[in-house]
């Protein structure tokens, strides 16, 4: 195998690792352009693989179980809304406690439920997301350059690769190209505003927080019905707050989430490749600092060293109506 | 808020708020139980019993809940700053290394020098680690709560190094430092008393349960009866006012974190001076955010630190042996619990208020509103 194979193999996990993180990117961006922070992408996404996992065990089919992820997922963005739009929470704590809370059940009903020590029963290959294969990959794969990158980097992934991708371009229609896209965000920096044009900003805003369970049961579902065959505790291991920080780097914009989930998608398939191998120059580099990198990225972003992150004005406050 | 007509009735509220708020927790924690197909009843039979039941119980209880105070001092001064620090797991993960360090170089000192020298160290070296998310709050402008929570990351990252890379013993392949010399250890609390003739069942509970007593009674006099204590309430509650009286909130910004950070370290002492007596990963295991949980019930007082911890840690103590009588209900449960209760007390806090406070003012003659200052976060 030549160097381009390696790079095309190294791009092609760099993907697989991107889609849980850019469907829960997104789903946080829904919710925080619309002024409710949400730390707890983590939790839904559990609580997402988990009833996943679970629901294609028993019933041995993938979109029932992608059904279910999305149904708990929802039901977990709609407490943190009961909490945070509703009774005008903390939504920092509110958040935090979602992912707690979920940790927790998936943990204990996966261990009563299947009796594996909180795993999911290894599901059969008709119960997950395969790889398809796109025309012309077979024949393309013989060709160059160009006919390799369709064969083994665009083709050969399961749907919900393809449908993380769509998901890009579709919320940026919605967000700047529709009526509920320009409310949203206009909800997330001055809800007063929208309020005095006569609508809900309670209605606004769980709409968003339902568009972001949406997702993160997609972003659930892929962690354990195609990256994994079946429900692991704990295996969305930080994705959730790897997820926020793409968002913060991106600035909120959907475009530029897909750019920074690719980014820190690229730099996890570097960790796994360059495990112990030396880089020219550098010598070995840890695991651990590649790990770290993200996150120090993004503090360093955060601190307007390098461009300025400026969330949604409106973030974080409950809205009173007629507020001081 | 209004001390007028309503001191008994504003007494009332924050002792009932919180009261009513783990009740509603602990009844959907009991549905969870049924769930699972268990008595809810037996259950807190059986966590009582083992939180309380028998000494050495009773010493695993405290032991945990010097790691609750430690953390809900933390969160609780940064709190009352207006900050919202959910770094405590990396600050005292970090203040670990600090503990590691002292145990194992230090240990040539006899124990009363080497365990000031410990506290100091777990102190500075979680002060450090919470600086940069203080300062950055300060002058950048950064959002506390994501900076730390990236600290929190990027701390797991630097001790797993540290410890599988410079810590572990040479020939060592486990991810942990080198054990403690005999002599460099916090002593437990059951020998301490067995020296003095007095018997005591074995448990882990050692003398940082002590300090921890001791952090809650500097905590209030610093935050009730100094002026710093003043000037950090005060930017907690209004920055602008803050401004007007001539205090730099910027400074007082790091200051609260320095101290909460301080007081994370705290977490290290217990656990990795006073029971592992080795520097172990991740050994802070989620305490920290426990913490938050009881700052936010115990309303940033000590005493109500104090109270809240001593909940949570026989929560834990009597999880474990709940999970040992009954297999079908794991240790999970406890977390779940945990989780039932921060968002109850944490994120539901008004959930019973409005209530609450229409019936204990309804004889009151003027109409009482009780609003405490919440730190935008």
């Amino acid at each position: 195998m030549g160097e381009f194979g390696i790079i095309l193999q190294v791009l092609d996990s760099a993907i697989r690792l991107a889609v849980p993180l850019l469907f829960a990117c997104l789903a946080g961006l829904y919710s925080e352009r619309s002024g409710i922070f949400d730390i707890g992408l983590e939790g839904k996404m559990l609580g997402a693989a988990f009833a996943a996992g679970a629901t294609a065990a028993v019933t041995e089919s993938a979109w029932i179980g992608l059904l279910a992820a999305i149904a708990v997922s929802v039901a977990l963005a709609l407490l943190h809304g009961f909490a945070c739009i509703t009774h005008r929470g903390n939504q920092i704590v509110s958040g935090l406690a979602i992912n707690i809370l979920a940790a927790g059940l998936t943990a204990l009903l996966g261990a009563t439920w299947f009796h594996q020590g909180g795993q999911t029963p290894q599901l059969v290959d008709t119960a997950r997301f395969r790889e398809l294969v796109l025309p012309f990959a077979d024949w393309a794969s013989a060709l160059p350059a160009v006919g390799r990158v369709y064969a083994e980097l665009v083709s050969g992934h399961n749907v919900l690769v393809y449908l993380a991708f769509l998901a890009v371009p579709l919320t940026w229609w919605v967000l700047y190209r529709t009526r509920f896209g320009l409310r949203l965000r206009a909800v997330g920096e001055n809800p007063a505003a929208v309020d005095t044009a006569g609508i809900s900003v309670t209605w606004l805003r769980y709409r968003a927080v339902i568009c972001c369970g949406l997702l993160c049961g997609f972003a659930g579902a892929y962690l354990s019905l195609a990256q994994s065959a079946g429900f692991i505790r704990d295996m969305t291991a930080g994705k959730g707050f790897i997820a926020l920080a793409a968002l913060i780097f991106a600035k909120w914009r959907p475009v530029q989430a897909l750019g920074a989930c690719f980014l820190f998608g690229l730099l996890d398939a570097m960790a796994i490749r360059l495990q112990g191998v030396p880089v020219p120059v550098i010598g070995i580099v840890p695991v651990q600092f590649m790990q770290a990198v993200p996150y120090v990225l993004t503090v360093i972003l955060l601190a307007g060293f390098v461009g300025r992150a400026v969330p949604p004005k409106a973030g974080g406050v409950p809205y009173v109506k007629e507020g001081r | 808020m209004s001390a007028r007509a309503g001191t008994l009735t504003h007494w009332a509220i924050t002792l009932l708020v919180p009261v009513f708020n783990l009740v509603a927790a602990l009844v959907v924690s009991g549905l969870v139980v049924l769930v699972i197909g268990e008595n809810p009843l037996e259950v807190v039979q059986l966590l009582v019993w083992g939180a309380f039941g028998y000494g050495e119980g009773v010493g695993y209880t405290l032991f945990y809940t010097t790691n609750f105070i430690f953390s809900g001092l933390a969160f609780a001064v940064a709190y009352h700053a207006g900050l919202f620090n959910i770094g405590a797991e990396g600050q005292a993960y970090l203040g670990g290394l600090g503990v590691a360090l002292a145990c194992l170089y230090l240990d040539f000192l006899p124990l009363p020098l080497l365990i000031p020298a410990a506290i100091a160290a777990s102190a500075l070296f979680g002060a450090a680690w919470a600086f940069v998310p203080g300062w950055l709050q300060a002058h950048r402008g950064s959002h506390i709560v994501i900076t730390t929570i990236m600290f929190n990351f990027i701390a797991a990252s630097v001790m797993v190094y540290l410890l599988v890379n410079v810590m572990a013993p040479p020939g060592s392949m486990q991810p942990e430092s080198a054990t403690f010399a005999e002599t460099a250890r916090m002593p437990f609390i059951h020998e301490m008393l067995g020296g003095l003739g007095i018997e005591l069942s074995r448990s882990p509970l050692n003398m940082s349960f002590l300090w921890a007593l001791a952090c809650c009674v500097l905590v209030w006099l610093l935050i009730w009866h100094t002026p710093l204590g003043y000037a950090l309430r005060t930017v907690g509650t209004s920055p602008q006012a803050a401004v007007y009286a001539g205090m730099s909130p910027k400074r007082l910004t790091v200051i609260a974190m320095l101290i909460s950070g301080a007081l994370a370290g705290g977490m290290a002492l217990n656990e990795i001076m006073g029971s592992q007596h080795r520097l172990i990963l991740e050994f802070t295991s989620g305490y920290g955010f426990v913490g938050i949980a009881v700052a936010l019930m115990g309303r940033s007082h000590p005493v109500g630190i104090c109270l809240a911890a001593l909940l949570f840690g026989a929560l834990y103590q009597g999880g474990a042996e709940l999970a040992f009588e009954k297999p079908k209900i794991t240790r999970d449960m406890v977390i779940v619990i945990q989780g039932l209760i921060i968002f109850f007390a944490g994120a539901m806090e008004h959930l019973f208020r409005p209530q609450l406070e229409a019936l204990l003012t309804r004889k009151a003659a003027s109409p009482v509103t009780v609003e405490e200052g919440q730190p935008s976060g």
